[in-house]
């Protein structure tokens, strides 16, 4: 079979990496993010890998989708299989985590603490082994995709089990994920696909109900012929925060406020203006019925009113990043919050609690506040045209979206707005488009 | 140019800068001996800088401005605002001034290493900028020497009204002078300050030449960066001299030179061979990494054909020049026609102009956290460009000399989106 | 308390509250043809824009009660905020009751922002009025009196209308009323600040802002008789001068809270434009040449008016002297290019003298008071439990 050819778009965010994964067509193969606080050579390496991870998952689909036969059982046995192969990578990043532990076990200054802490590794690792199946059971609700994430709640819970002030203190023991883990987020990602669909499947159709075993050979070629295709990486570009660093040449290196246009563009063809509040910026970008930019302003010297500002106050108040939006949501009086400082985001949240305002209250005027900061932003680079399309992580907070639906309407008028639940993968999906136009010749800077 | 492939040019490039570097380092000294040599010396600022009046007394100008973004060049700066910051200078106010503050708590040391004198006068040329009014305030509390204030009015409505160089002049004579003959021991001569003043015009004539050759395409100047260079000895103590004339007709020649062997300007990393997009750029320059930000340019091939900063010290590509048979008059119009003392609208029409007349890709806005009178209405004004031209603004944020404002990653950033946002627009503006 | 006081607080503080400047239309349209002119802190001679039978209107900032939606799209974030909330006021068409405009030469913010009005409303009469830095009498003597006769003129032809050098004496008479209560209400608070707190103090003063001159000076003299029959006791706070609030003004409460934290604001430079002249302008003879002599002898000291003497501490070190103050409060808006580089002078005056200060920053719109009520808090106890005699 020939080879798949993939264009890839690589965006370097300040918080999270993201890939995209092209076929020929633009149509999107695969996606990866990851969290990792290493540097951009191995977040870009671990997206990348994952991307085409992704891509083989779907080319799999796509075959048993053409095959009459198997189309009935795509859905569970896909499901059941990418379950499978999480866990395979999951437990192989588990071995990786408890080797590194075990040399940072090594490395400790007081030998005679050695025996006793490696003692406690070897039992938090069995607890967290324990573990494992549950996060991956059909019915299982992860908090969090990263295996940094699954990885330390896992460890903490087990720590403070086998802890013992004592003999090895939670601290000791949290000094040692903090090192081990480095070492698994550096180590190499490629060949996923390889090492564990063979196993996943095998896993796979063991459990798998009657409609599925009987089907196996078929299904087994599929997986086969897609772990043995090859895939021809056509062009990459990189763009985002981290994009000088990467050893690409200037030609594959584009700027995030035109991969952002073009990515929204692909998302929402009628795009006109678009919103992108990441981790630490705010851009206001304009682009015409073609995707290009006409004009753009950017807030990135102050992380006002940011992802990371909301980090913060979730933080502060106890909560995933995840649950503010719906707590200020339950809001029935908005409180007035004035500025998004983030230095003050902590002082200026307990004084109004300790004054007795309610949690959502005070959320939803900070949603207020940080959805005004918006609206100037955009005001300056030209204002919100239809359709108005608001990307980047900021996005899935519901109560942000209401209040910028709230503002929009009253300064603008009527817009639609657009938001897709993959808007975190804006810059990517644009840089790989750019990557598909080099590919084909056409001649872009 | 003949068919012959050598593209060094024979032209001595480099000659007006050994000049340049000479004038200024012959300049510092000058200001280092002065306590022995006992030449008395009057600190001003580069908008409304009276050179001439000053020289025609023999007096020696010191510009606290150009000390400033000299210590900001080489790297001094954040100390000297970190010291005067400590003695209790606000963080939000203009960095010139507590660079300079900080300078003098430091024991004075110019940029070039010299120890500087204390000034004998100040003289507060109060020209389009609130700050200058406070810096030699300070000044004053500091040396303890007397202040002449010439209050400029703001050209709100643009225009040079009769009674603006009446109130310039009066101050001029009976404010002015006088402390600078209490000061040189001299009278006031006004044969020798026509002669100074018949020899800028020379000088003005020779400069406006060159900011003019960047209609040229290629462009043989960057006006922007090259051009801080080309305004050091008009907008300093080099205008009415001789040595000034000398500097801008060498210059002249030279950049003539370039044009006739079409060569791009000189830039740190060599002659500019490809010009990609041509530019207008409003707005101060960085100086802590002044180097790093004109790559950034060239890196992209963009050259600056028009700058708004190099008339911060006198407009003079709109036909102003000084009048010898005029001499305070033309003194206070020169004045009065500084960039800053300019109001908004005015400054947008030049914009447009040198947009047009430069024939630009596009302009740029340098937004600089220091300097309320460049910056306050510059997100007004890139609108107003915008609509007015045509062609896309940039936006970046910078400031003068506190490099804790000056962030690679975030200018690179704008600055590349910018340019790639050009070319898109030139690629879809190509026949298919 | 007294219901006639508590009428007259009632209205001050409407007053303060309505940034859609509803008494103004309310004055404009009591009458036939009536005008209202604008101006921005900090000296503009209202005596012009009387005398032409308008309504001098102080655009003093949206404070903490305006909602900043355009405003932000056209100033960067080290800029101070009084333009922010302005402009939010313009394009919003709160300002559409207004006939002009004044801005005085206070700094380079407000200089510009001229020439953003200009800009964005092409149509209206916006002047930019630069003060004056020369204090001959022949030289910014004759400029500024030419600027006032330029600007009489414009008035004229605004209102429709001559102005008569008796209109303009009138004027003169009836702003030297206002200004002569305003004096007395300072005064009084002065000696006894425990009758006037900053609240009430700062609203009826504001309250000059948007009332006519005479309806102003009424308001002031009630307040001055009815607000020390209520029964109050005197208490030993700090006596503080407050100083840098000549321009943005900062939230009523800020100014509370100071208080609350145990000081008496027993002078400050709140609202200055209102107050400029430290004495009368001469009623008599040619009233142009009375207003420029006292712009050029009688002035207010501030930060934006350039000082010959160099004394620029003095008038503080004064006003603490001859107000028995225990120390001084610097409190700036952020940004202020005129506060902020003034401070450094103002306090080597006040080390100079052995006058405790303390300071901080403030925007007309911060929400939060905690800490500087710990700042002024701890200040204030210093100056009481520690000070020298």
């Amino acid at each position: 079979m020939s080879a798949v050819e993939i264009l890839l778009g690589i965006d370097l965010g300040s918080t999270t990496t993201k890939a995209i994964a092209l076929d020929h067509a633009g149509r999107v193969l695969g996606r990866g993010i990851t969290n990792t606080r290493s540097n951009y050579n191995v977040a870009s390496r671990i997206v990348r890998d994952e991307a085409l991870v992704q891509s083989r998952f779907e080319l799999v689909r796509h075959a048993i989708a053409a095959d009459p036969e198997l189309s009935r059982v795509e859905r569970s046995f896909i499901g059941a299989l990418v379950r499978n192969f999480r866990k395979q990578q999951h437990l192989e990043q588990l071995e990786r985590l408890e080797s590194a532990l075990d040399h940072c076990a090594d490395a400790l200054r007081y030998a005679p603490c050695r025996e006793a802490v490696k003692e406690k590794l070897h039992q938090i690792d069995e607890a967290i082994r324990s573990r494992v199946p549950g996060h991956f059971s059909e019915l299982a609700v992860r908090k969090s995709d990263f295996f940094r994430d699954l990885a330390a709640a896992d460890y903490m819970w087990a720590a403070e089990r086998f802890s013992d002030a004592k003999s090895v203190s939670f601290d000791v023991l949290c000094g040692l994920f903090d090192a081990a883990i480095l070492e698994v987020e550096n180590a190499a990602t490629d060949g996923a696909f390889e090492r564990h669909s063979g196993p996943a499947l095998e896993q796979t159709l063991a459990t798998a109900p009657a409609e599925i075993q009987k089907r196996a050979p078929k299904l087994r070629a599929a997986v086969e012929s897609v772990r043995t295709r090859e895939f021809r990486v056509l062009g990459m570009v990189g763009t985002g925060y981290g994009r000088q660093r990467l050893p690409f040449p200037k030609e594959q290196v584009r700027s995030e406020i035109l991969c952002h246009g073009l990515g929204a563009h692909a998302m929402f063809a009628g795009t006109r203006t678009v919103l992108d509040i990441g981790g630490q910026d705010t851009k206001a970008i304009q682009i015409d019925s073609s995707g290009i930019v006409t004009s753009f302003q950017m807030n990135d010297r102050c992380a006002a009113g940011c992802g990371r500002y909301l980090g913060y106050i979730a933080d502060e108040m106890n909560l995933g990043l995840h649950e503010l939006g719906s707590l200020a949501q339950e809001s029935t009086c908005s409180v007035k919050i004035n500025s998004t400082c983030t230095v003050f985001a902590g002082a200026e949240l307990r004084d109004r609690l300790s004054l007795g305002q309610k949690r959502s209250d005070i959320l939803a005027g900070l949603h207020r506040a940080i959805m005004l900061r918006a609206m100037s932003i955009l005001a300056r680079s030209g204002g919100i045209s239809d359709e108005f399309t608001f990307t980047g992580g900021v996005a899935r907070n519901p109560a942000a979206v209401s209040a910028l639906k709230e503002l929009v309407k009253q300064n603008y008028g009527d817009r639609t707005l657009n938001i897709s639940p993959e808007s975190i993968y804006t810059g990517a999906l644009g840089a790989a488009l750019f990557a598909q136009r080099a590919s084909e010749g056409r001649t872009v800077a | 140019m003949s068919g012959q492939t050598v593209k060094t040019p024979t032209v001595q490039k480099e000659e007006s800068m050994v000049l340049q570097k000479q004038l200024i380092g012959d300049y510092y000294d000058s200001l280092g001996r002065a306590p022995e040599s006992g030449k008395r010396v009057v600190s001003t600022f580069v908008p409304g800088n009276l050179a001439e009046l000053l020289r025609s007394f023999d007096l020696l100008p010191i510009l606290p401005e150009i000390n400033a973004l000299q210590s900001g060049m080489r790297k001094l700066s954040a100390n000297y605002i970190a010291e005067a910051e400590k003695q209790g200078h606000s963080e939000d106010v203009c960095t010139y001034v507590k660079c300079d503050i900080g300078m003098l708590k430091s024991g004075s040391i110019g940029p070039t290493g010299v120890k500087l004198p204390n000034p004998d006068l100040l003289l507060l040329s109060y020209t389009g900028c609130f700050t200058f009014l406070k810096w030699f305030e300070l000044l004053r509390q500091e040396y303890q020497c007397p202040v002449a204030m010439l209050h400029v009015p703001y050209l709100s409505g643009g225009r040079i009204e009769p009674h603006h160089v009446d109130y310039v002049v009066k101050q001029l004579r009976t404010e002015v002078i006088p402390k600078l003959e209490q000061v040189s021991g001299r009278r006031y001569d006004e044969a020798r300050l026509s002669e100074m003043l018949a020899l800028s015009v020379k000088a003005e004539d020779d400069f406006v030449w060159v900011l003019e050759s960047a209609k040229h395409e290629p462009s043989p100047i960057d006006a922007y960066f090259g051009g801080v260079y080309y305004i050091g000895p008009i907008f300093t103590a080099f205008r009415g001299s001789e040595a000034g004339v000398e500097y801008y007709r060498t210059l002249r020649e030279e950049i003539a030179e370039r044009i006739r062997l079409g060569l791009g300007p000189v830039t740190p990393e060599g002659t500019m061979e490809k010009q990609r997009y041509r530019l207008v750029v409003e707005g101060p320059p960085n100086w802590t990494s002044f180097r790093e930000f004109w790559k950034m340019f060239y890196d992209e091939g963009a050259v600056v054909v028009a700058s708004t900063y190099t008339k911060v010290g006198g407009l003079y590509d709109r036909g102003f020049r000084h009048d010898p048979n005029r001499p305070l008059e033309s003194l206070a119009e020169y004045c009065l026609g500084c960039y800053t003392n300019l109001g908004l609208p005015s400054r947008v029409d030049l914009l447009e102009r040198y947009v047009r007349d430069y024939r630009a890709d596009g302009f740029m806005i340098n937004s600089v956290k220091s300097c309320n009178s460049f910056s306050v209405g510059q997100l007004l004004m890139l609108r107003q460009l915008e609509q007015r031209t045509g062609v896309p603004g940039g936006f970046i944020e910078s400031d003068l000399v506190d490099p804790r404002y000056f962030s690679f990653a975030n200018i690179k950033n704008r600055i590349e989106s910018y340019i790639q946002m050009l070319e898109q627009k030139r690629m879809t503006r190509m026949p298919a | 308390m007294n219901s006639e006081l508590e009428q007259i607080l009632n209205r001050a503080q409407t007053l303060y509250e309505d940034v859609d400047y509803k008494a103004v239309a309310e004055w404009k349209s009591a009458g036939p043809g009536r005008k209202a002119i604008g101006y921005m802190p900090i000296y503009v001679p209202r005596e012009l824009i009387h005398a032409a039978g308008m309504l001098s209107v102080g655009i003093f900032g949206g404070g903490d009660r305006l909602e900043i939606i355009r405003g932000d799209a056209y100033f960067q974030s080290y800029i101070c905020h009084i333009p922010r909330s302005t402009i939010e006021l313009a394009l919003s068409g709160r300002l559409d009751v207004l006939d002009g405009m004044f801005f005085p030469s206070i700094c380079d913010v407000i200089r510009n922002l001229s020439g953003m009005f200009t800009m964005l409303f092409p149509e209206r009469y916006v002047r930019y009025v630069d003060l004056p830095q020369n204090y001959d009498a022949h030289v910014g003597g004759e400029f500024w009196r030419r600027e006032l006769i330029a600007i009489r003129e414009d008035m004229a032809r605004l209102a429709g209308g001559e102005i008569s050098r008796q209109n303009l004496r009138n004027s003169i008479r009836t702003y030297n009323e206002n200004r002569r209560a305003i004096r007395e209400l300072y005064e009084a608070r002065s000696e006894s600040p425990w009758f006037y707190p900053i609240s009430q103090v700062y609203a009826v003063l504001r309250a000059g802002s948007v009332l006519p001159p005479q309806e102003h000076t009424e308001m002031i003299r009630r307040y001055l008789e009815l607000a020390p029959k209520e029964s109050t006791q005197p208490e030993d706070r700090s006596r503080v001068v407050l100083t840098g609030m000549f321009c943005e003004q900062p939230p009523l409460g800020l100014l509370i809270t100071l208080e609350r934290a145990g000081c008496w604001i027993i002078t400050d430079d709140l609202l200055l434009g209102l107050r400029w002249f430290t004495g009368e302008v001469r009623e008599e003879g040619d009233p142009i040449e009375n207003l420029a002599e006292a712009y050029l002898t009688q002035s207010a000291a501030t930060a934006s008016c350039y000082s010959p003497d160099g004394q620029r501490g003095r008038w503080l070190v004064d006003a603490v002297r001859q107000n028995h103050a225990d120390g001084v409060i610097f409190c700036a808006p952020s940004f202020c290019d005129p506060a902020l580089l003034e401070q450094p002078m103002l306090v080597s005056a006040l080390e100079h003298e052995h006058i405790p200060y303390t300071q901080f920053k403030y925007s007309e719109d911060t929400g939060q008071f905690a800490v500087i009520r710990e700042q002024a808090g701890t200040f204030s106890d210093s100056i009481r439990l520690w000070s020298e005699a």
